[in-house]
């Protein structure tokens, strides 16, 4: 293990003790040594992670160190759902096979400026629709704790890559838990923020009205520092808020207690089906938080059922739609010797698309489609207000929420790919958050048969320094966020 | 039995903003194709639209105007349809909640009269890009200069009954949107386009089916297709058939229409809530700010210059038609404030007759309104007479002289001076003793004569008045 958390690593930076270069070469070796196994990345252009950092060493060089910006040297992965100007942007799709963005994301963008060294793509879902990473177009991601098993996704490629410390930390993005889950199915911290906090202009759309980035670390902090540096309001995304209640990011971290801090505990959430062991580590872990000086609270989140039946008819609509435009008339694959117009369209598409990404925009289609539109799509947006009621309800008898992240751990590779259904149930608790735009941050509480168990925080929209600080709490007192995959775990690349 | 046509009219209008609806390319007519595109028109991955709010305020303006309610919270939903020319796979308009609903336009035509048509919306939406397939070999050439140009769609009610009150409703509405400066209007460069509704059915029985005419850009056009229509459907109906609802597109070359699609063939477009815009809102200051900033709009025009001016029904109406006729006219009147009513006289007769036989329009008028008063002015005060100025408008015309000019260098100043005016009459009548005699003695009609002789005599530039005056008295005279 090289580094314990992005701070340290900035730390050592702003001590003289390491540089940027040095860091950056740290990682590539791992990444050389490890990605084969884990198929994390699915770009990775190294000689343009050593520009980065050489060109980050020497603007400290030339600033000192106070005049180091935010993430100066720090290495970041990115899944590939984020387009860049420098190498492909897939989404690991073959629809978007060699695709180069001519622009930087939003986010990509900040990153720049706050001298981030961007350390390639990391492996998804394709179009970010799967919670296993299973769906990639470029092959299967590999959960570093047991690497017969998926690492959770759709951010699963980012997931894998921070627990086995390719990169310190990665973006991903979270439509009903895609960073969430993956975090908590390999043992790290991965935060969604506020929709509305982050902007979402050039990051390939899944479902507009869900889609959030957000970063995944090692610790608490190391998400608050990515958070800080990347949110903010984007004049070019309508949906982003000019004005949002600002944060003071870090200070939110320092929390150490619990003291006077109500939990809320939905009941709904603790229910038969979801794996003892995992259940057994989640309320280990609110027994902490009582020792720490919160005081739980029984809550209700009555609506809690109907999330995943809401979620499957919104998302899919606005995906139908957000996926129309991969048409191979401007960009994107074709297919051969096309007859006619609608020949194109359908075989490149067919060809183009893999089997979720279909049985998604069929879905939502189906649901939008003339005379089901009222009995689907409606009713599921008539539940989504439903579902923010209930947190705007418990909201005002407690803090903050605390949940299991997933009811289960990670799954054996295969395990569930015949069984979309069952697929689709491993988001049962991260959902919710999406469909009522709150935070939500996953950190890692325990182990269940070996593998890592996540506890899910919610609080209400714009207190990521609530969720923040509970976490940062929790994470003092606990060393589970410390925990490495042991075959992860030397210092250095190749030799392990 | 007779028949009863019923027709309602969608027009899509383009919006004269300098940036497109949601990106910031420009709206420039003309350019090369695919030169003013970006990320965002060209539905690139992960770009997100920004709204104009040019084009909303524009969009508000003409909603005020045709006395419409503004909603303060409009939403934009995604048409979902697949065409090469629509890059996103999906149009974003308005669709459950327009900007703008409940409107009219008062029309006045020959066979009806006076008639309100109501204006069921107006909703702000994207144009599509352009695709050419004519004279290419098996491909077909996209251009998205268009991609995103801001439109305004405004549905009517089917409340017209003829194509002539189709073609005042358009017109009028035509006429509106050009006085208000939203739209360019163009009919020839599709930025004012129109489809009708049309069916047929027995008075006072329900709507009968209707069929949608597609593709007119321009008035002639468009009545042609209704009136074939109308034929159309009213064979189908009396042969024992029955109209099927469908879009057909008019082929202006063939002057018939043809079938393009019926409606089960038609697409779902799969209409649901845009996610990448909030909702529209606007505070009903904004509203106010802009309905103060409104333009007199051609009906009051026409009632002011009614009032003011004294103009007839019908000089109002032809110096109202345009923004840069009403202009014109008012500019005249300032320079030439005595008459009024020689300004709209001279303007409508003879300033746009000759306009319209050189194939100008007035912003290509050889002659300013200030000019063109100087000569008004020289009727007005007897230096010239109205048979001169004719002749020195022409001059003006051509050469862009100025009257005064014109007239001295010609030496056309007409003689008002009553004693050199007698002095010819009376060497006239001096040479002319039958003639003065037979009119002593009642032969009236020989009045004419004398007329003809003096301004024969003064090379036709004896004030006529003031001749007809001194002839009356000193022929009496004996």
């Amino acid at each position: 293990m090289p580094f314990s958390s992005l701070s340290e690593i900035k730390t050592r930076l702003d001590d003289g003790q390491t540089t940027a270069v040095e860091v950056a070469q740290l990682y590539l070796d791992r990444i050389a040594a490890h990605n084969e196994q884990l198929n994390a990345f699915v770009h990775l252009d190294a000689e343009h992670v050593l520009g980065q950092a050489q060109a980050s060493d020497a603007y400290r060089a030339a600033h000192g160190v106070h005049g180091a910006r935010a993430l100066e040297g720090l290495p970041i992965a990115v899944k590939d759902i984020f387009c860049t100007q420098d190498g492909p942007t897939q989404c690991c799709s073959n629809i978007l096979k060699d695709f180069h963005a001519p622009y930087d994301a939003h986010v990509i963008t900040k990153l720049k400026e706050a001298g981030a060294v961007l350390v390639g793509k990391t492996n998804m879902d394709e179009f970010a629709m799967g919670s296993s990473t299973e769906t990639s177009a470029f092959g299967v991601c590999r959960n570093p704790w047991d690497t017969d098993r998926i690492p959770g996704g759709s951010s699963g490629g980012s997931a894998s890559a921070v627990a086995a410390a390719l990169t310190p930390a990665a973006l991903g993005t979270d439509t009903g838990g895609s960073i969430r889950q993956p975090a908590s199915l390999t043992g790290i911290t991965g935060m969604k923020p506020t929709y509305g906090r982050v902007s979402r202009r050039g990051i390939i759309a899944f479902a507009s009205s869900l889609d959030q980035a957000g970063p995944m670390t090692r610790t608490v902090k190391d998400a608050a520092m990515l958070t800080a540096a990347i949110e903010g309001h984007d004049p070019l995304d309508s949906t982003t808020v000019a004005d949002a209640p600002q944060l003071d990011w870090l200070k939110a971290c320092e929390q150490r207690d619990m003291k006077g801090m109500k939990i809320g505990v939905p009941k709904e959430y603790f229910v038969e089906g979801m794996d003892a062991e995992v259940r057994a580590s989640v309320e280990e872990a609110l027994k902490q938080c009582e020792a720490l000086g919160a005081e739980l609270v029984d809550i209700s989140l009555p609506n809690t059922d109907l999330a995943v039946a809401a979620y499957y008819v919104i998302a899919p609509s606005e995906a139908s739609a957000n996926l129309s435009r991969y048409d191979s008339v401007r960009f994107g694959h074709r297919c051969e010797n096309p007859e006619d117009l609608l020949d194109m369209y359908t075989r490149s598409r067919d060809e183009g698309f893999g089997a979720e990404v279909k049985r998604r925009i069929l879905t939502g289609a189906y649901a939008l489609s003339s005379g089901y539109y009222d009995a689907y799509y409606l009713k599921a947006q008539k539940v989504r207000t439903l579902i923010q009621q209930d947190f705007t309800q418990a909201f005002e008898k407690v803090d903050v929420i605390a949940t299991p992240t997933s009811p289960i751990t990670a799954f054996k590779i295969g395990e569930k790919t015949d069984d979309p259904l069952t697929m689709y149930l491993s988001d049962i608790y991260t959902i919710a958050v999406n469909l009522a735009g709150l935070p939500g941050l996953s950190q890692p509480c325990g182990f269940a048969q070996n593998l890592p168990v996540g506890l899910q925080w919610i609080a209400p929209a714009w207190r990521e320094d609530v969720l923040l600080g509970a976490a940062s709490a929790y994470e003092a007192a606990t060393d589970w966020h410390k925990q490495v995959p042991a075959a992860f775990n030397e210092i250095s690349g190749g030799e392990a | 039995m007779s028949w009863e046509v019923v027709i309602g009219l969608e027009v899509h209008c383009q919006i004269n903003t300098k940036t497109k609806a949601f990106c910031g390319c420009s709206t420039t007519f003309g350019a090369e194709p695919n030169t003013q595109t970006c990320p965002v028109c060209l539905g690139m991955p992960g770009q997100l639209p920004v709204l104009n709010s040019v084009a909303v305020d524009k969009t508000i303006l003409t909603g005020l105007a045709i006395a419409g309610d503004i909603n303060l919270e409009s939403k934009f939903d995604r048409k979902n349809y697949f065409y090469p020319d629509l890059p996103k796979g999906y149009q974003i308009t308005q669709f459950t909640v327009p900007l703008v609903e409940h409107g009219h336009i008062d029309i006045v035509t020959k066979s009806s009269g006076a008639k309100r048509i109501g204006v069921t919306r107006i909703h702000m939406e994207e144009d599509a890009g352009k695709s050419m397939h004519e004279g290419l070999d098996a491909v077909s050439h996209i251009d998205l200069n268009r991609s995103g140009i801001p439109l305004m769609e405004i549905v009517s009610e089917p409340d017209m009954r003829s194509a002539d009150e189709a073609i005042a409703y358009l017109k009028n509405l035509h006429q509106v949107i050009r006085f208000l400066g939203v739209s360019g209007a163009d009919m020839e460069k599709g930025q004012f386009r129109c489809d009708a509704n049309v069916s047929v059915r027995r008075p006072g029985e329900p709507f009968g089916t209707r069929t949608e005419m597609k593709n007119m850009n321009s008035f002639r056009f468009i009545k042609q297709a209704i009136d074939y229509e109308v034929v159309r459907q009213i064979e189908v109906i009396e042969d024992g058939g029955k109209v099927i609802q469908e879009s057909r597109l008019w082929d202006s070359v063939k002057n018939e229409s043809r079938s393009m699609r019926s409606k089960e063939e038609a697409n779902d477009y799969r209409y649901f809530p845009e996610p990448d815009l909030p909702p529209l809102r606007v505070s009903q200051l904004e509203v106010d700010n802009i309905k103060a900033g409104m333009p007199e709009l051609p009906h009051q025009l026409r009632a002011r210059f009614e009032a003011e001016f004294g103009l007839s029904a019908y000089d109002a109406d032809v110096l109202t038609q345009t923004r840069e006729l009403s202009d014109w006219y008012e500019a005249l009147v300032a320079a030439h404030p005595a008459d009024p009513k020689r300004c709209a006289n001279w303007m409508a007769n003879e300033l746009l007759g000759r306009l319209k036989e050189m194939n100008k329009d007035l912003a290509h008028c050889p002659i300013s309104a200030q000019a063109f008063a100087q000569l008004l002015d020289r009727m007005a005060d007897s230096t010239i007479s109205g048979k001169t100025g004719k002749d020195v408008l022409d001059a003006m015309m051509e050469t862009g002289v100025s009257a005064d000019d014109f007239i001295e260098a010609k030496g056309l100043k007409q003689v008002s001076d009553s004693g050199a005016i007698d002095t010819m009459i009376q060497t006239i009548m001096d040479a002319s003793p039958n003639q003065l005699e037979a009119y002593r003695g009642g032969k009236e009609k020989l009045f004419g004569f004398f007329v003809g002789q003096v301004m024969k005599a003064s090379k036709g530039q004896a004030n006529p008045a003031m001749v007809n005056q001194r002839l009356k008295e000193l022929l009496k005279a004996s």
